[in-house]
């Protein structure tokens, strides 16, 4: 099948992995990159888009997005979230397997890349369960989950209890080099909990876990990588003795990495008032000096990722007292404007930025390195970083909209994506 | 007394300022007289309709209310919805949608979970009352104990009020600390520390781990009670050691100012967090009392968002 040469004229070139940030032309030739430059020539029937000095980089990569499909499709199907991530300037997604039945075995990875290749939107790069069932007892087929195209495992949001269990696939994941997902939050301290400990949590009168519970579960998961030298991967991380715990881990050689979502840098516990159901999440909002360390373990890279954490969930699972609801929100389409807003702030530079959203996460991921160089593979976002914007719910194209940011003033907005050198998305005039 | 009370709906203490306090509690004791009559009732909400909406079972705050609108003259409907634990909140949004055709004029509910009459209020057109949500406010509650003190001591500033017992899952004992605080009592929690919530002193209390000490000086002991599931969690290892330290009896009471008065919520646990006779002493329980204030307080809310309901609807329509 082939498309006609695609000329992106007049870009803000930047390239995460060469670091650089310079004004040009890209060629994209059968979906790779054929060129860069000034005033490239314009070639026989080539399609040209003026980038008008906005942003082009790799596209982003999220390596934390909750699958709906199957069996709750009426959440989110796998093309409405391949639909939200390229508005959303993802190329590629990581979706953790919480869905009904989980994948688990080969044919279901296998299915969903398929059906992901059909849709022809985002990549999609699925996560296989790392237990049976997700029940943290009988590990699941890593080598033939691999084969079938799983990059990693994960059990989702439950905290794998069993030391033992862990262990074991930790060390059993070595055979295949596979990097393990793991939640942060021990399970016995945050049973029934729906808040952070604290002043806060005590005014609303609800049932709550202290911040402790996050490092608690970090240790013990950093211990047994230690231990048995497999690749672990944490998050969302969400508090700054969490950051610590795992600067001090990456300084003595343990393969770990980690994320955090783009909620945890933008809102503290302060945004549960009201009990609006929008701001439950797994783990909890918490205060602002965690916040805070979060962004700076970010900007250090202590923090490797940033992710949307994008969790769809319907009225029916959101309507309902605080106590009662689902945790987690949508963020396909608010990663970008809400994860440039520590640049706007000066925290992190915006190459930086790039960096946790494109090379780190591929690199956890054993994905291709993002690059602008010649043949790359053409999975691009065109942005303007700094337009503000007004996020709205209803224009989200998730089928879910249980997002806390609607109406939310943001700075930064994805003009164009492609994948594999082809025009995904365009942002409406 | 004019004054304007600003509020639309009485979802808990917090919110509300000394002035709301003070104007609730005169607009109650003015109804302590009425409720001593032989003729107890009138008409000042005729035509209205209240519905006690109760999530979890309550015979008195239930009763309180119903009497309460009663005497008001409104028409008043109890309902009680039985909860099962896992579907409840989507039986809480259909029954307000409900309710709200049927053009209710006040809605007063109890809920197991905080925040559901929060909910219930973003999604209802009339007047709401918390009767008490999960673990968060009763306010209510906090308004009779205060009418209550204020009618024994006179006063409230500068009255020493010792909170005894599972103040970790208390609403009662949340909206009194909110409400004697902003009415310039001194406020102590006297509880072991795996029944007290996370940085309670933030909300402007004394903590103490014994009666012993958090009790001396006190003009009024509130204690509350202890739920037997809370049993359960490892909270405390039994009920005679929690008595033992806990229970408020005459030996424990004896540091209090002599004339210190025993007040609870109801219902109590005889044995468990109070000594069955000091409950029963007319000189020191205001238990009794705190029953009959019950319903004057709750006919003032009732009246003074009945009021609101009506402002806000000529509001609307001019």
């Amino acid at each position: 099948m082939s498309h006609p040469p695609t000329l992106l004229r007049n870009a803000r070139l930047l390239d995460p992995t060469a670091g650089t940030d310079q004004p040009g032309d890209t060629l994209i030739i059968d979906g790779k990159i054929a060129a860069t430059g000034t005033s490239l020539p314009i070639p026989e029937g080539s399609e040209t888009l003026d980038a008008r000095g906005a942003c082009l980089a790799p596209g982003l990569i999220d390596l934390r997005t909750h699958g709906r499909d199957p069996g709750q499709e009426h959440k989110e199907t796998l093309r409405s979230q391949v639909d939200a991530a390229v508005a959303g300037g993802i190329t590629a997604m990581g979706v953790i397997p919480d869905t009904e039945p989980g994948i688990e075995d080969p044919t279901s990875v296998a299915w969903l890349v398929q059906r992901s290749r059909a849709l022809g939107k985002a990549r999609v790069l699925p996560y296989a369960a790392m237990t049976q069932g997700r029940k943290g007892q009988q590990l699941t087929e890593f080598g033939l989950l691999q084969e079938a195209g799983a990059v990693a495992f994960a059990d989702g949001a439950k905290a794998t209890t069993d030391a033992l269990v862990l262990r074991r696939a930790l060390a059993y994941a070595r055979t295949f080099n596979a990097v393990l997902f793991t939640h942060p939050e021990d399970r016995a301290l945050t049973r029934n909990a729906c808040a952070t400990e604290g002043e806060y949590a005590t005014r609303l009168g609800l049932p709550a876990a202290p911040a402790a519970a996050e490092l608690l579960q970090v240790q013990r998961d950093l211990l047994l990588a230690e231990l048995t030298g497999g690749r672990l991967h944490i998050g969302p991380i969400t508090t700054g003795a969490a950051v610590e715990a795992i600067r001090a881990a990456k300084a003595k050689g343990i393969h770990v990495t980690c994320d955090t979502a783009v909620a945890y840098i933008t809102l503290n516990e302060i945004a549960i008032a009201d009990y609006r159901t929008f701001t439950k999440l797994s783990p909890p909002l918490r205060r602002e000096e965690d916040r805070q360390a979060v962004i700076a373990g970010l900007a250090d890279g202590t923090i490797d990722a940033l992710s949307s954490d994008h969790t769809p969930e319907d009225q029916d699972a959101k309507r309902l007292p605080f106590v009662a609801a689902e945790p987690g929100i949508i963020g396909l389409e608010t990663l970008l404007p809400l994860g440039l807003a520590p640049v706007h702030q000066g925290r992190i530079s915006l190459m930086d930025l790039l960096r946790r959203l494109t090379v780190a996460p591929a690199a956890i991921l054993g994905q291709p390195v993002p690059s602008l160089a010649v043949g790359a593979v053409a999975d691009l976002v065109l942005f303007d970083p700094d337009a503000p914007v007004r996020l709205k719910a209803e224009t989200m194209r998730s089928k879910s909209k249980n997002t806390p940011f609607d109406g939310f003033p943001s700075q930064g907005k994805v003009l164009a994506t492609l994948v594999g050198g082809r025009l995904v998305y365009r942002r409406p005039a | 007394m004019m004054y304007e009370f600003n509020h639309r709906h009485l979802l808990g203490i917090e919110g509300l300022n000394p002035l709301d306090l003070r104007y609730l509690l005169e607009r109650a004791e003015s109804y302590v007289a009425l409720n001593r009559q032989t003729e107890k009732k009138i008409a000042t909400l005729r035509g209205r309709t209240i519905i006690n909406l109760f999530f979890e079972n309550s015979t008195r705050t239930r009763t309180s209310f119903e009497l309460a609108g009663k005497r008001l003259g409104a028409d008043v409907i109890n309902m009680s919805v039985a909860s099962s634990s896992v579907k409840k909140g989507e039986t809480l949004i259909d029954t307000a949608m409900t309710l709200n055709a049927m053009h209710v004029d006040v809605l007063v509910v109890r809920h197991g979970d905080s925040g559901a009459p929060h909910l219930l209020a973003r999604k209802l057109n009339c007047a709401v009352i918390n009767a008490g949500d999960g673990t968060h406010e009763h306010p209510t509650q906090a308004l009779l104990d205060a009418l209550t003190i204020r009618r024994r001591k006179g006063r409230l500033e500068g009255l020493v009020v010792a909170i005894c017992g599972d103040i970790a899952h208390s609403r009662v004992a949340r909206s009194n600390i909110l409400l004697l605080n902003a009415l310039g009592a001194e406020v102590r929690v006297v509880a072991p520390p795996t029944l007290l919530p996370a940085e309670i002193d933030r909300l402007n209390v004394r903590v103490f781990h014994s009666m012993r000490e958090g009790l001396v000086d006190a003009d009024i002991v509130m204690m509350l009670r202890l739920q037997t599931e809370r049993m359960q969690g490892a909270l405390i290892p039994s009920m005679r050691e929690y008595f033992h330290f806990f229970g408020l009896d005459r030996e424990k009471l004896a540091v209090a100012k002599p004339d210190a008065a025993v007040m609870h919520p109801g219902p109590m646990n005889r044995g468990v967090e109070i000594d069955s006779d000091l409950a029963d002493d007319i000189d020191r329980s205001l238990i009794n009392e705190q029953v009959e204030m019950g319903v004057a307080v709750r006919m003032a809310c009732l009246d003074v968002l009945s009021e609101r309901h009506v402002t806000a609807q000529k509001g609307s329509q001019a």
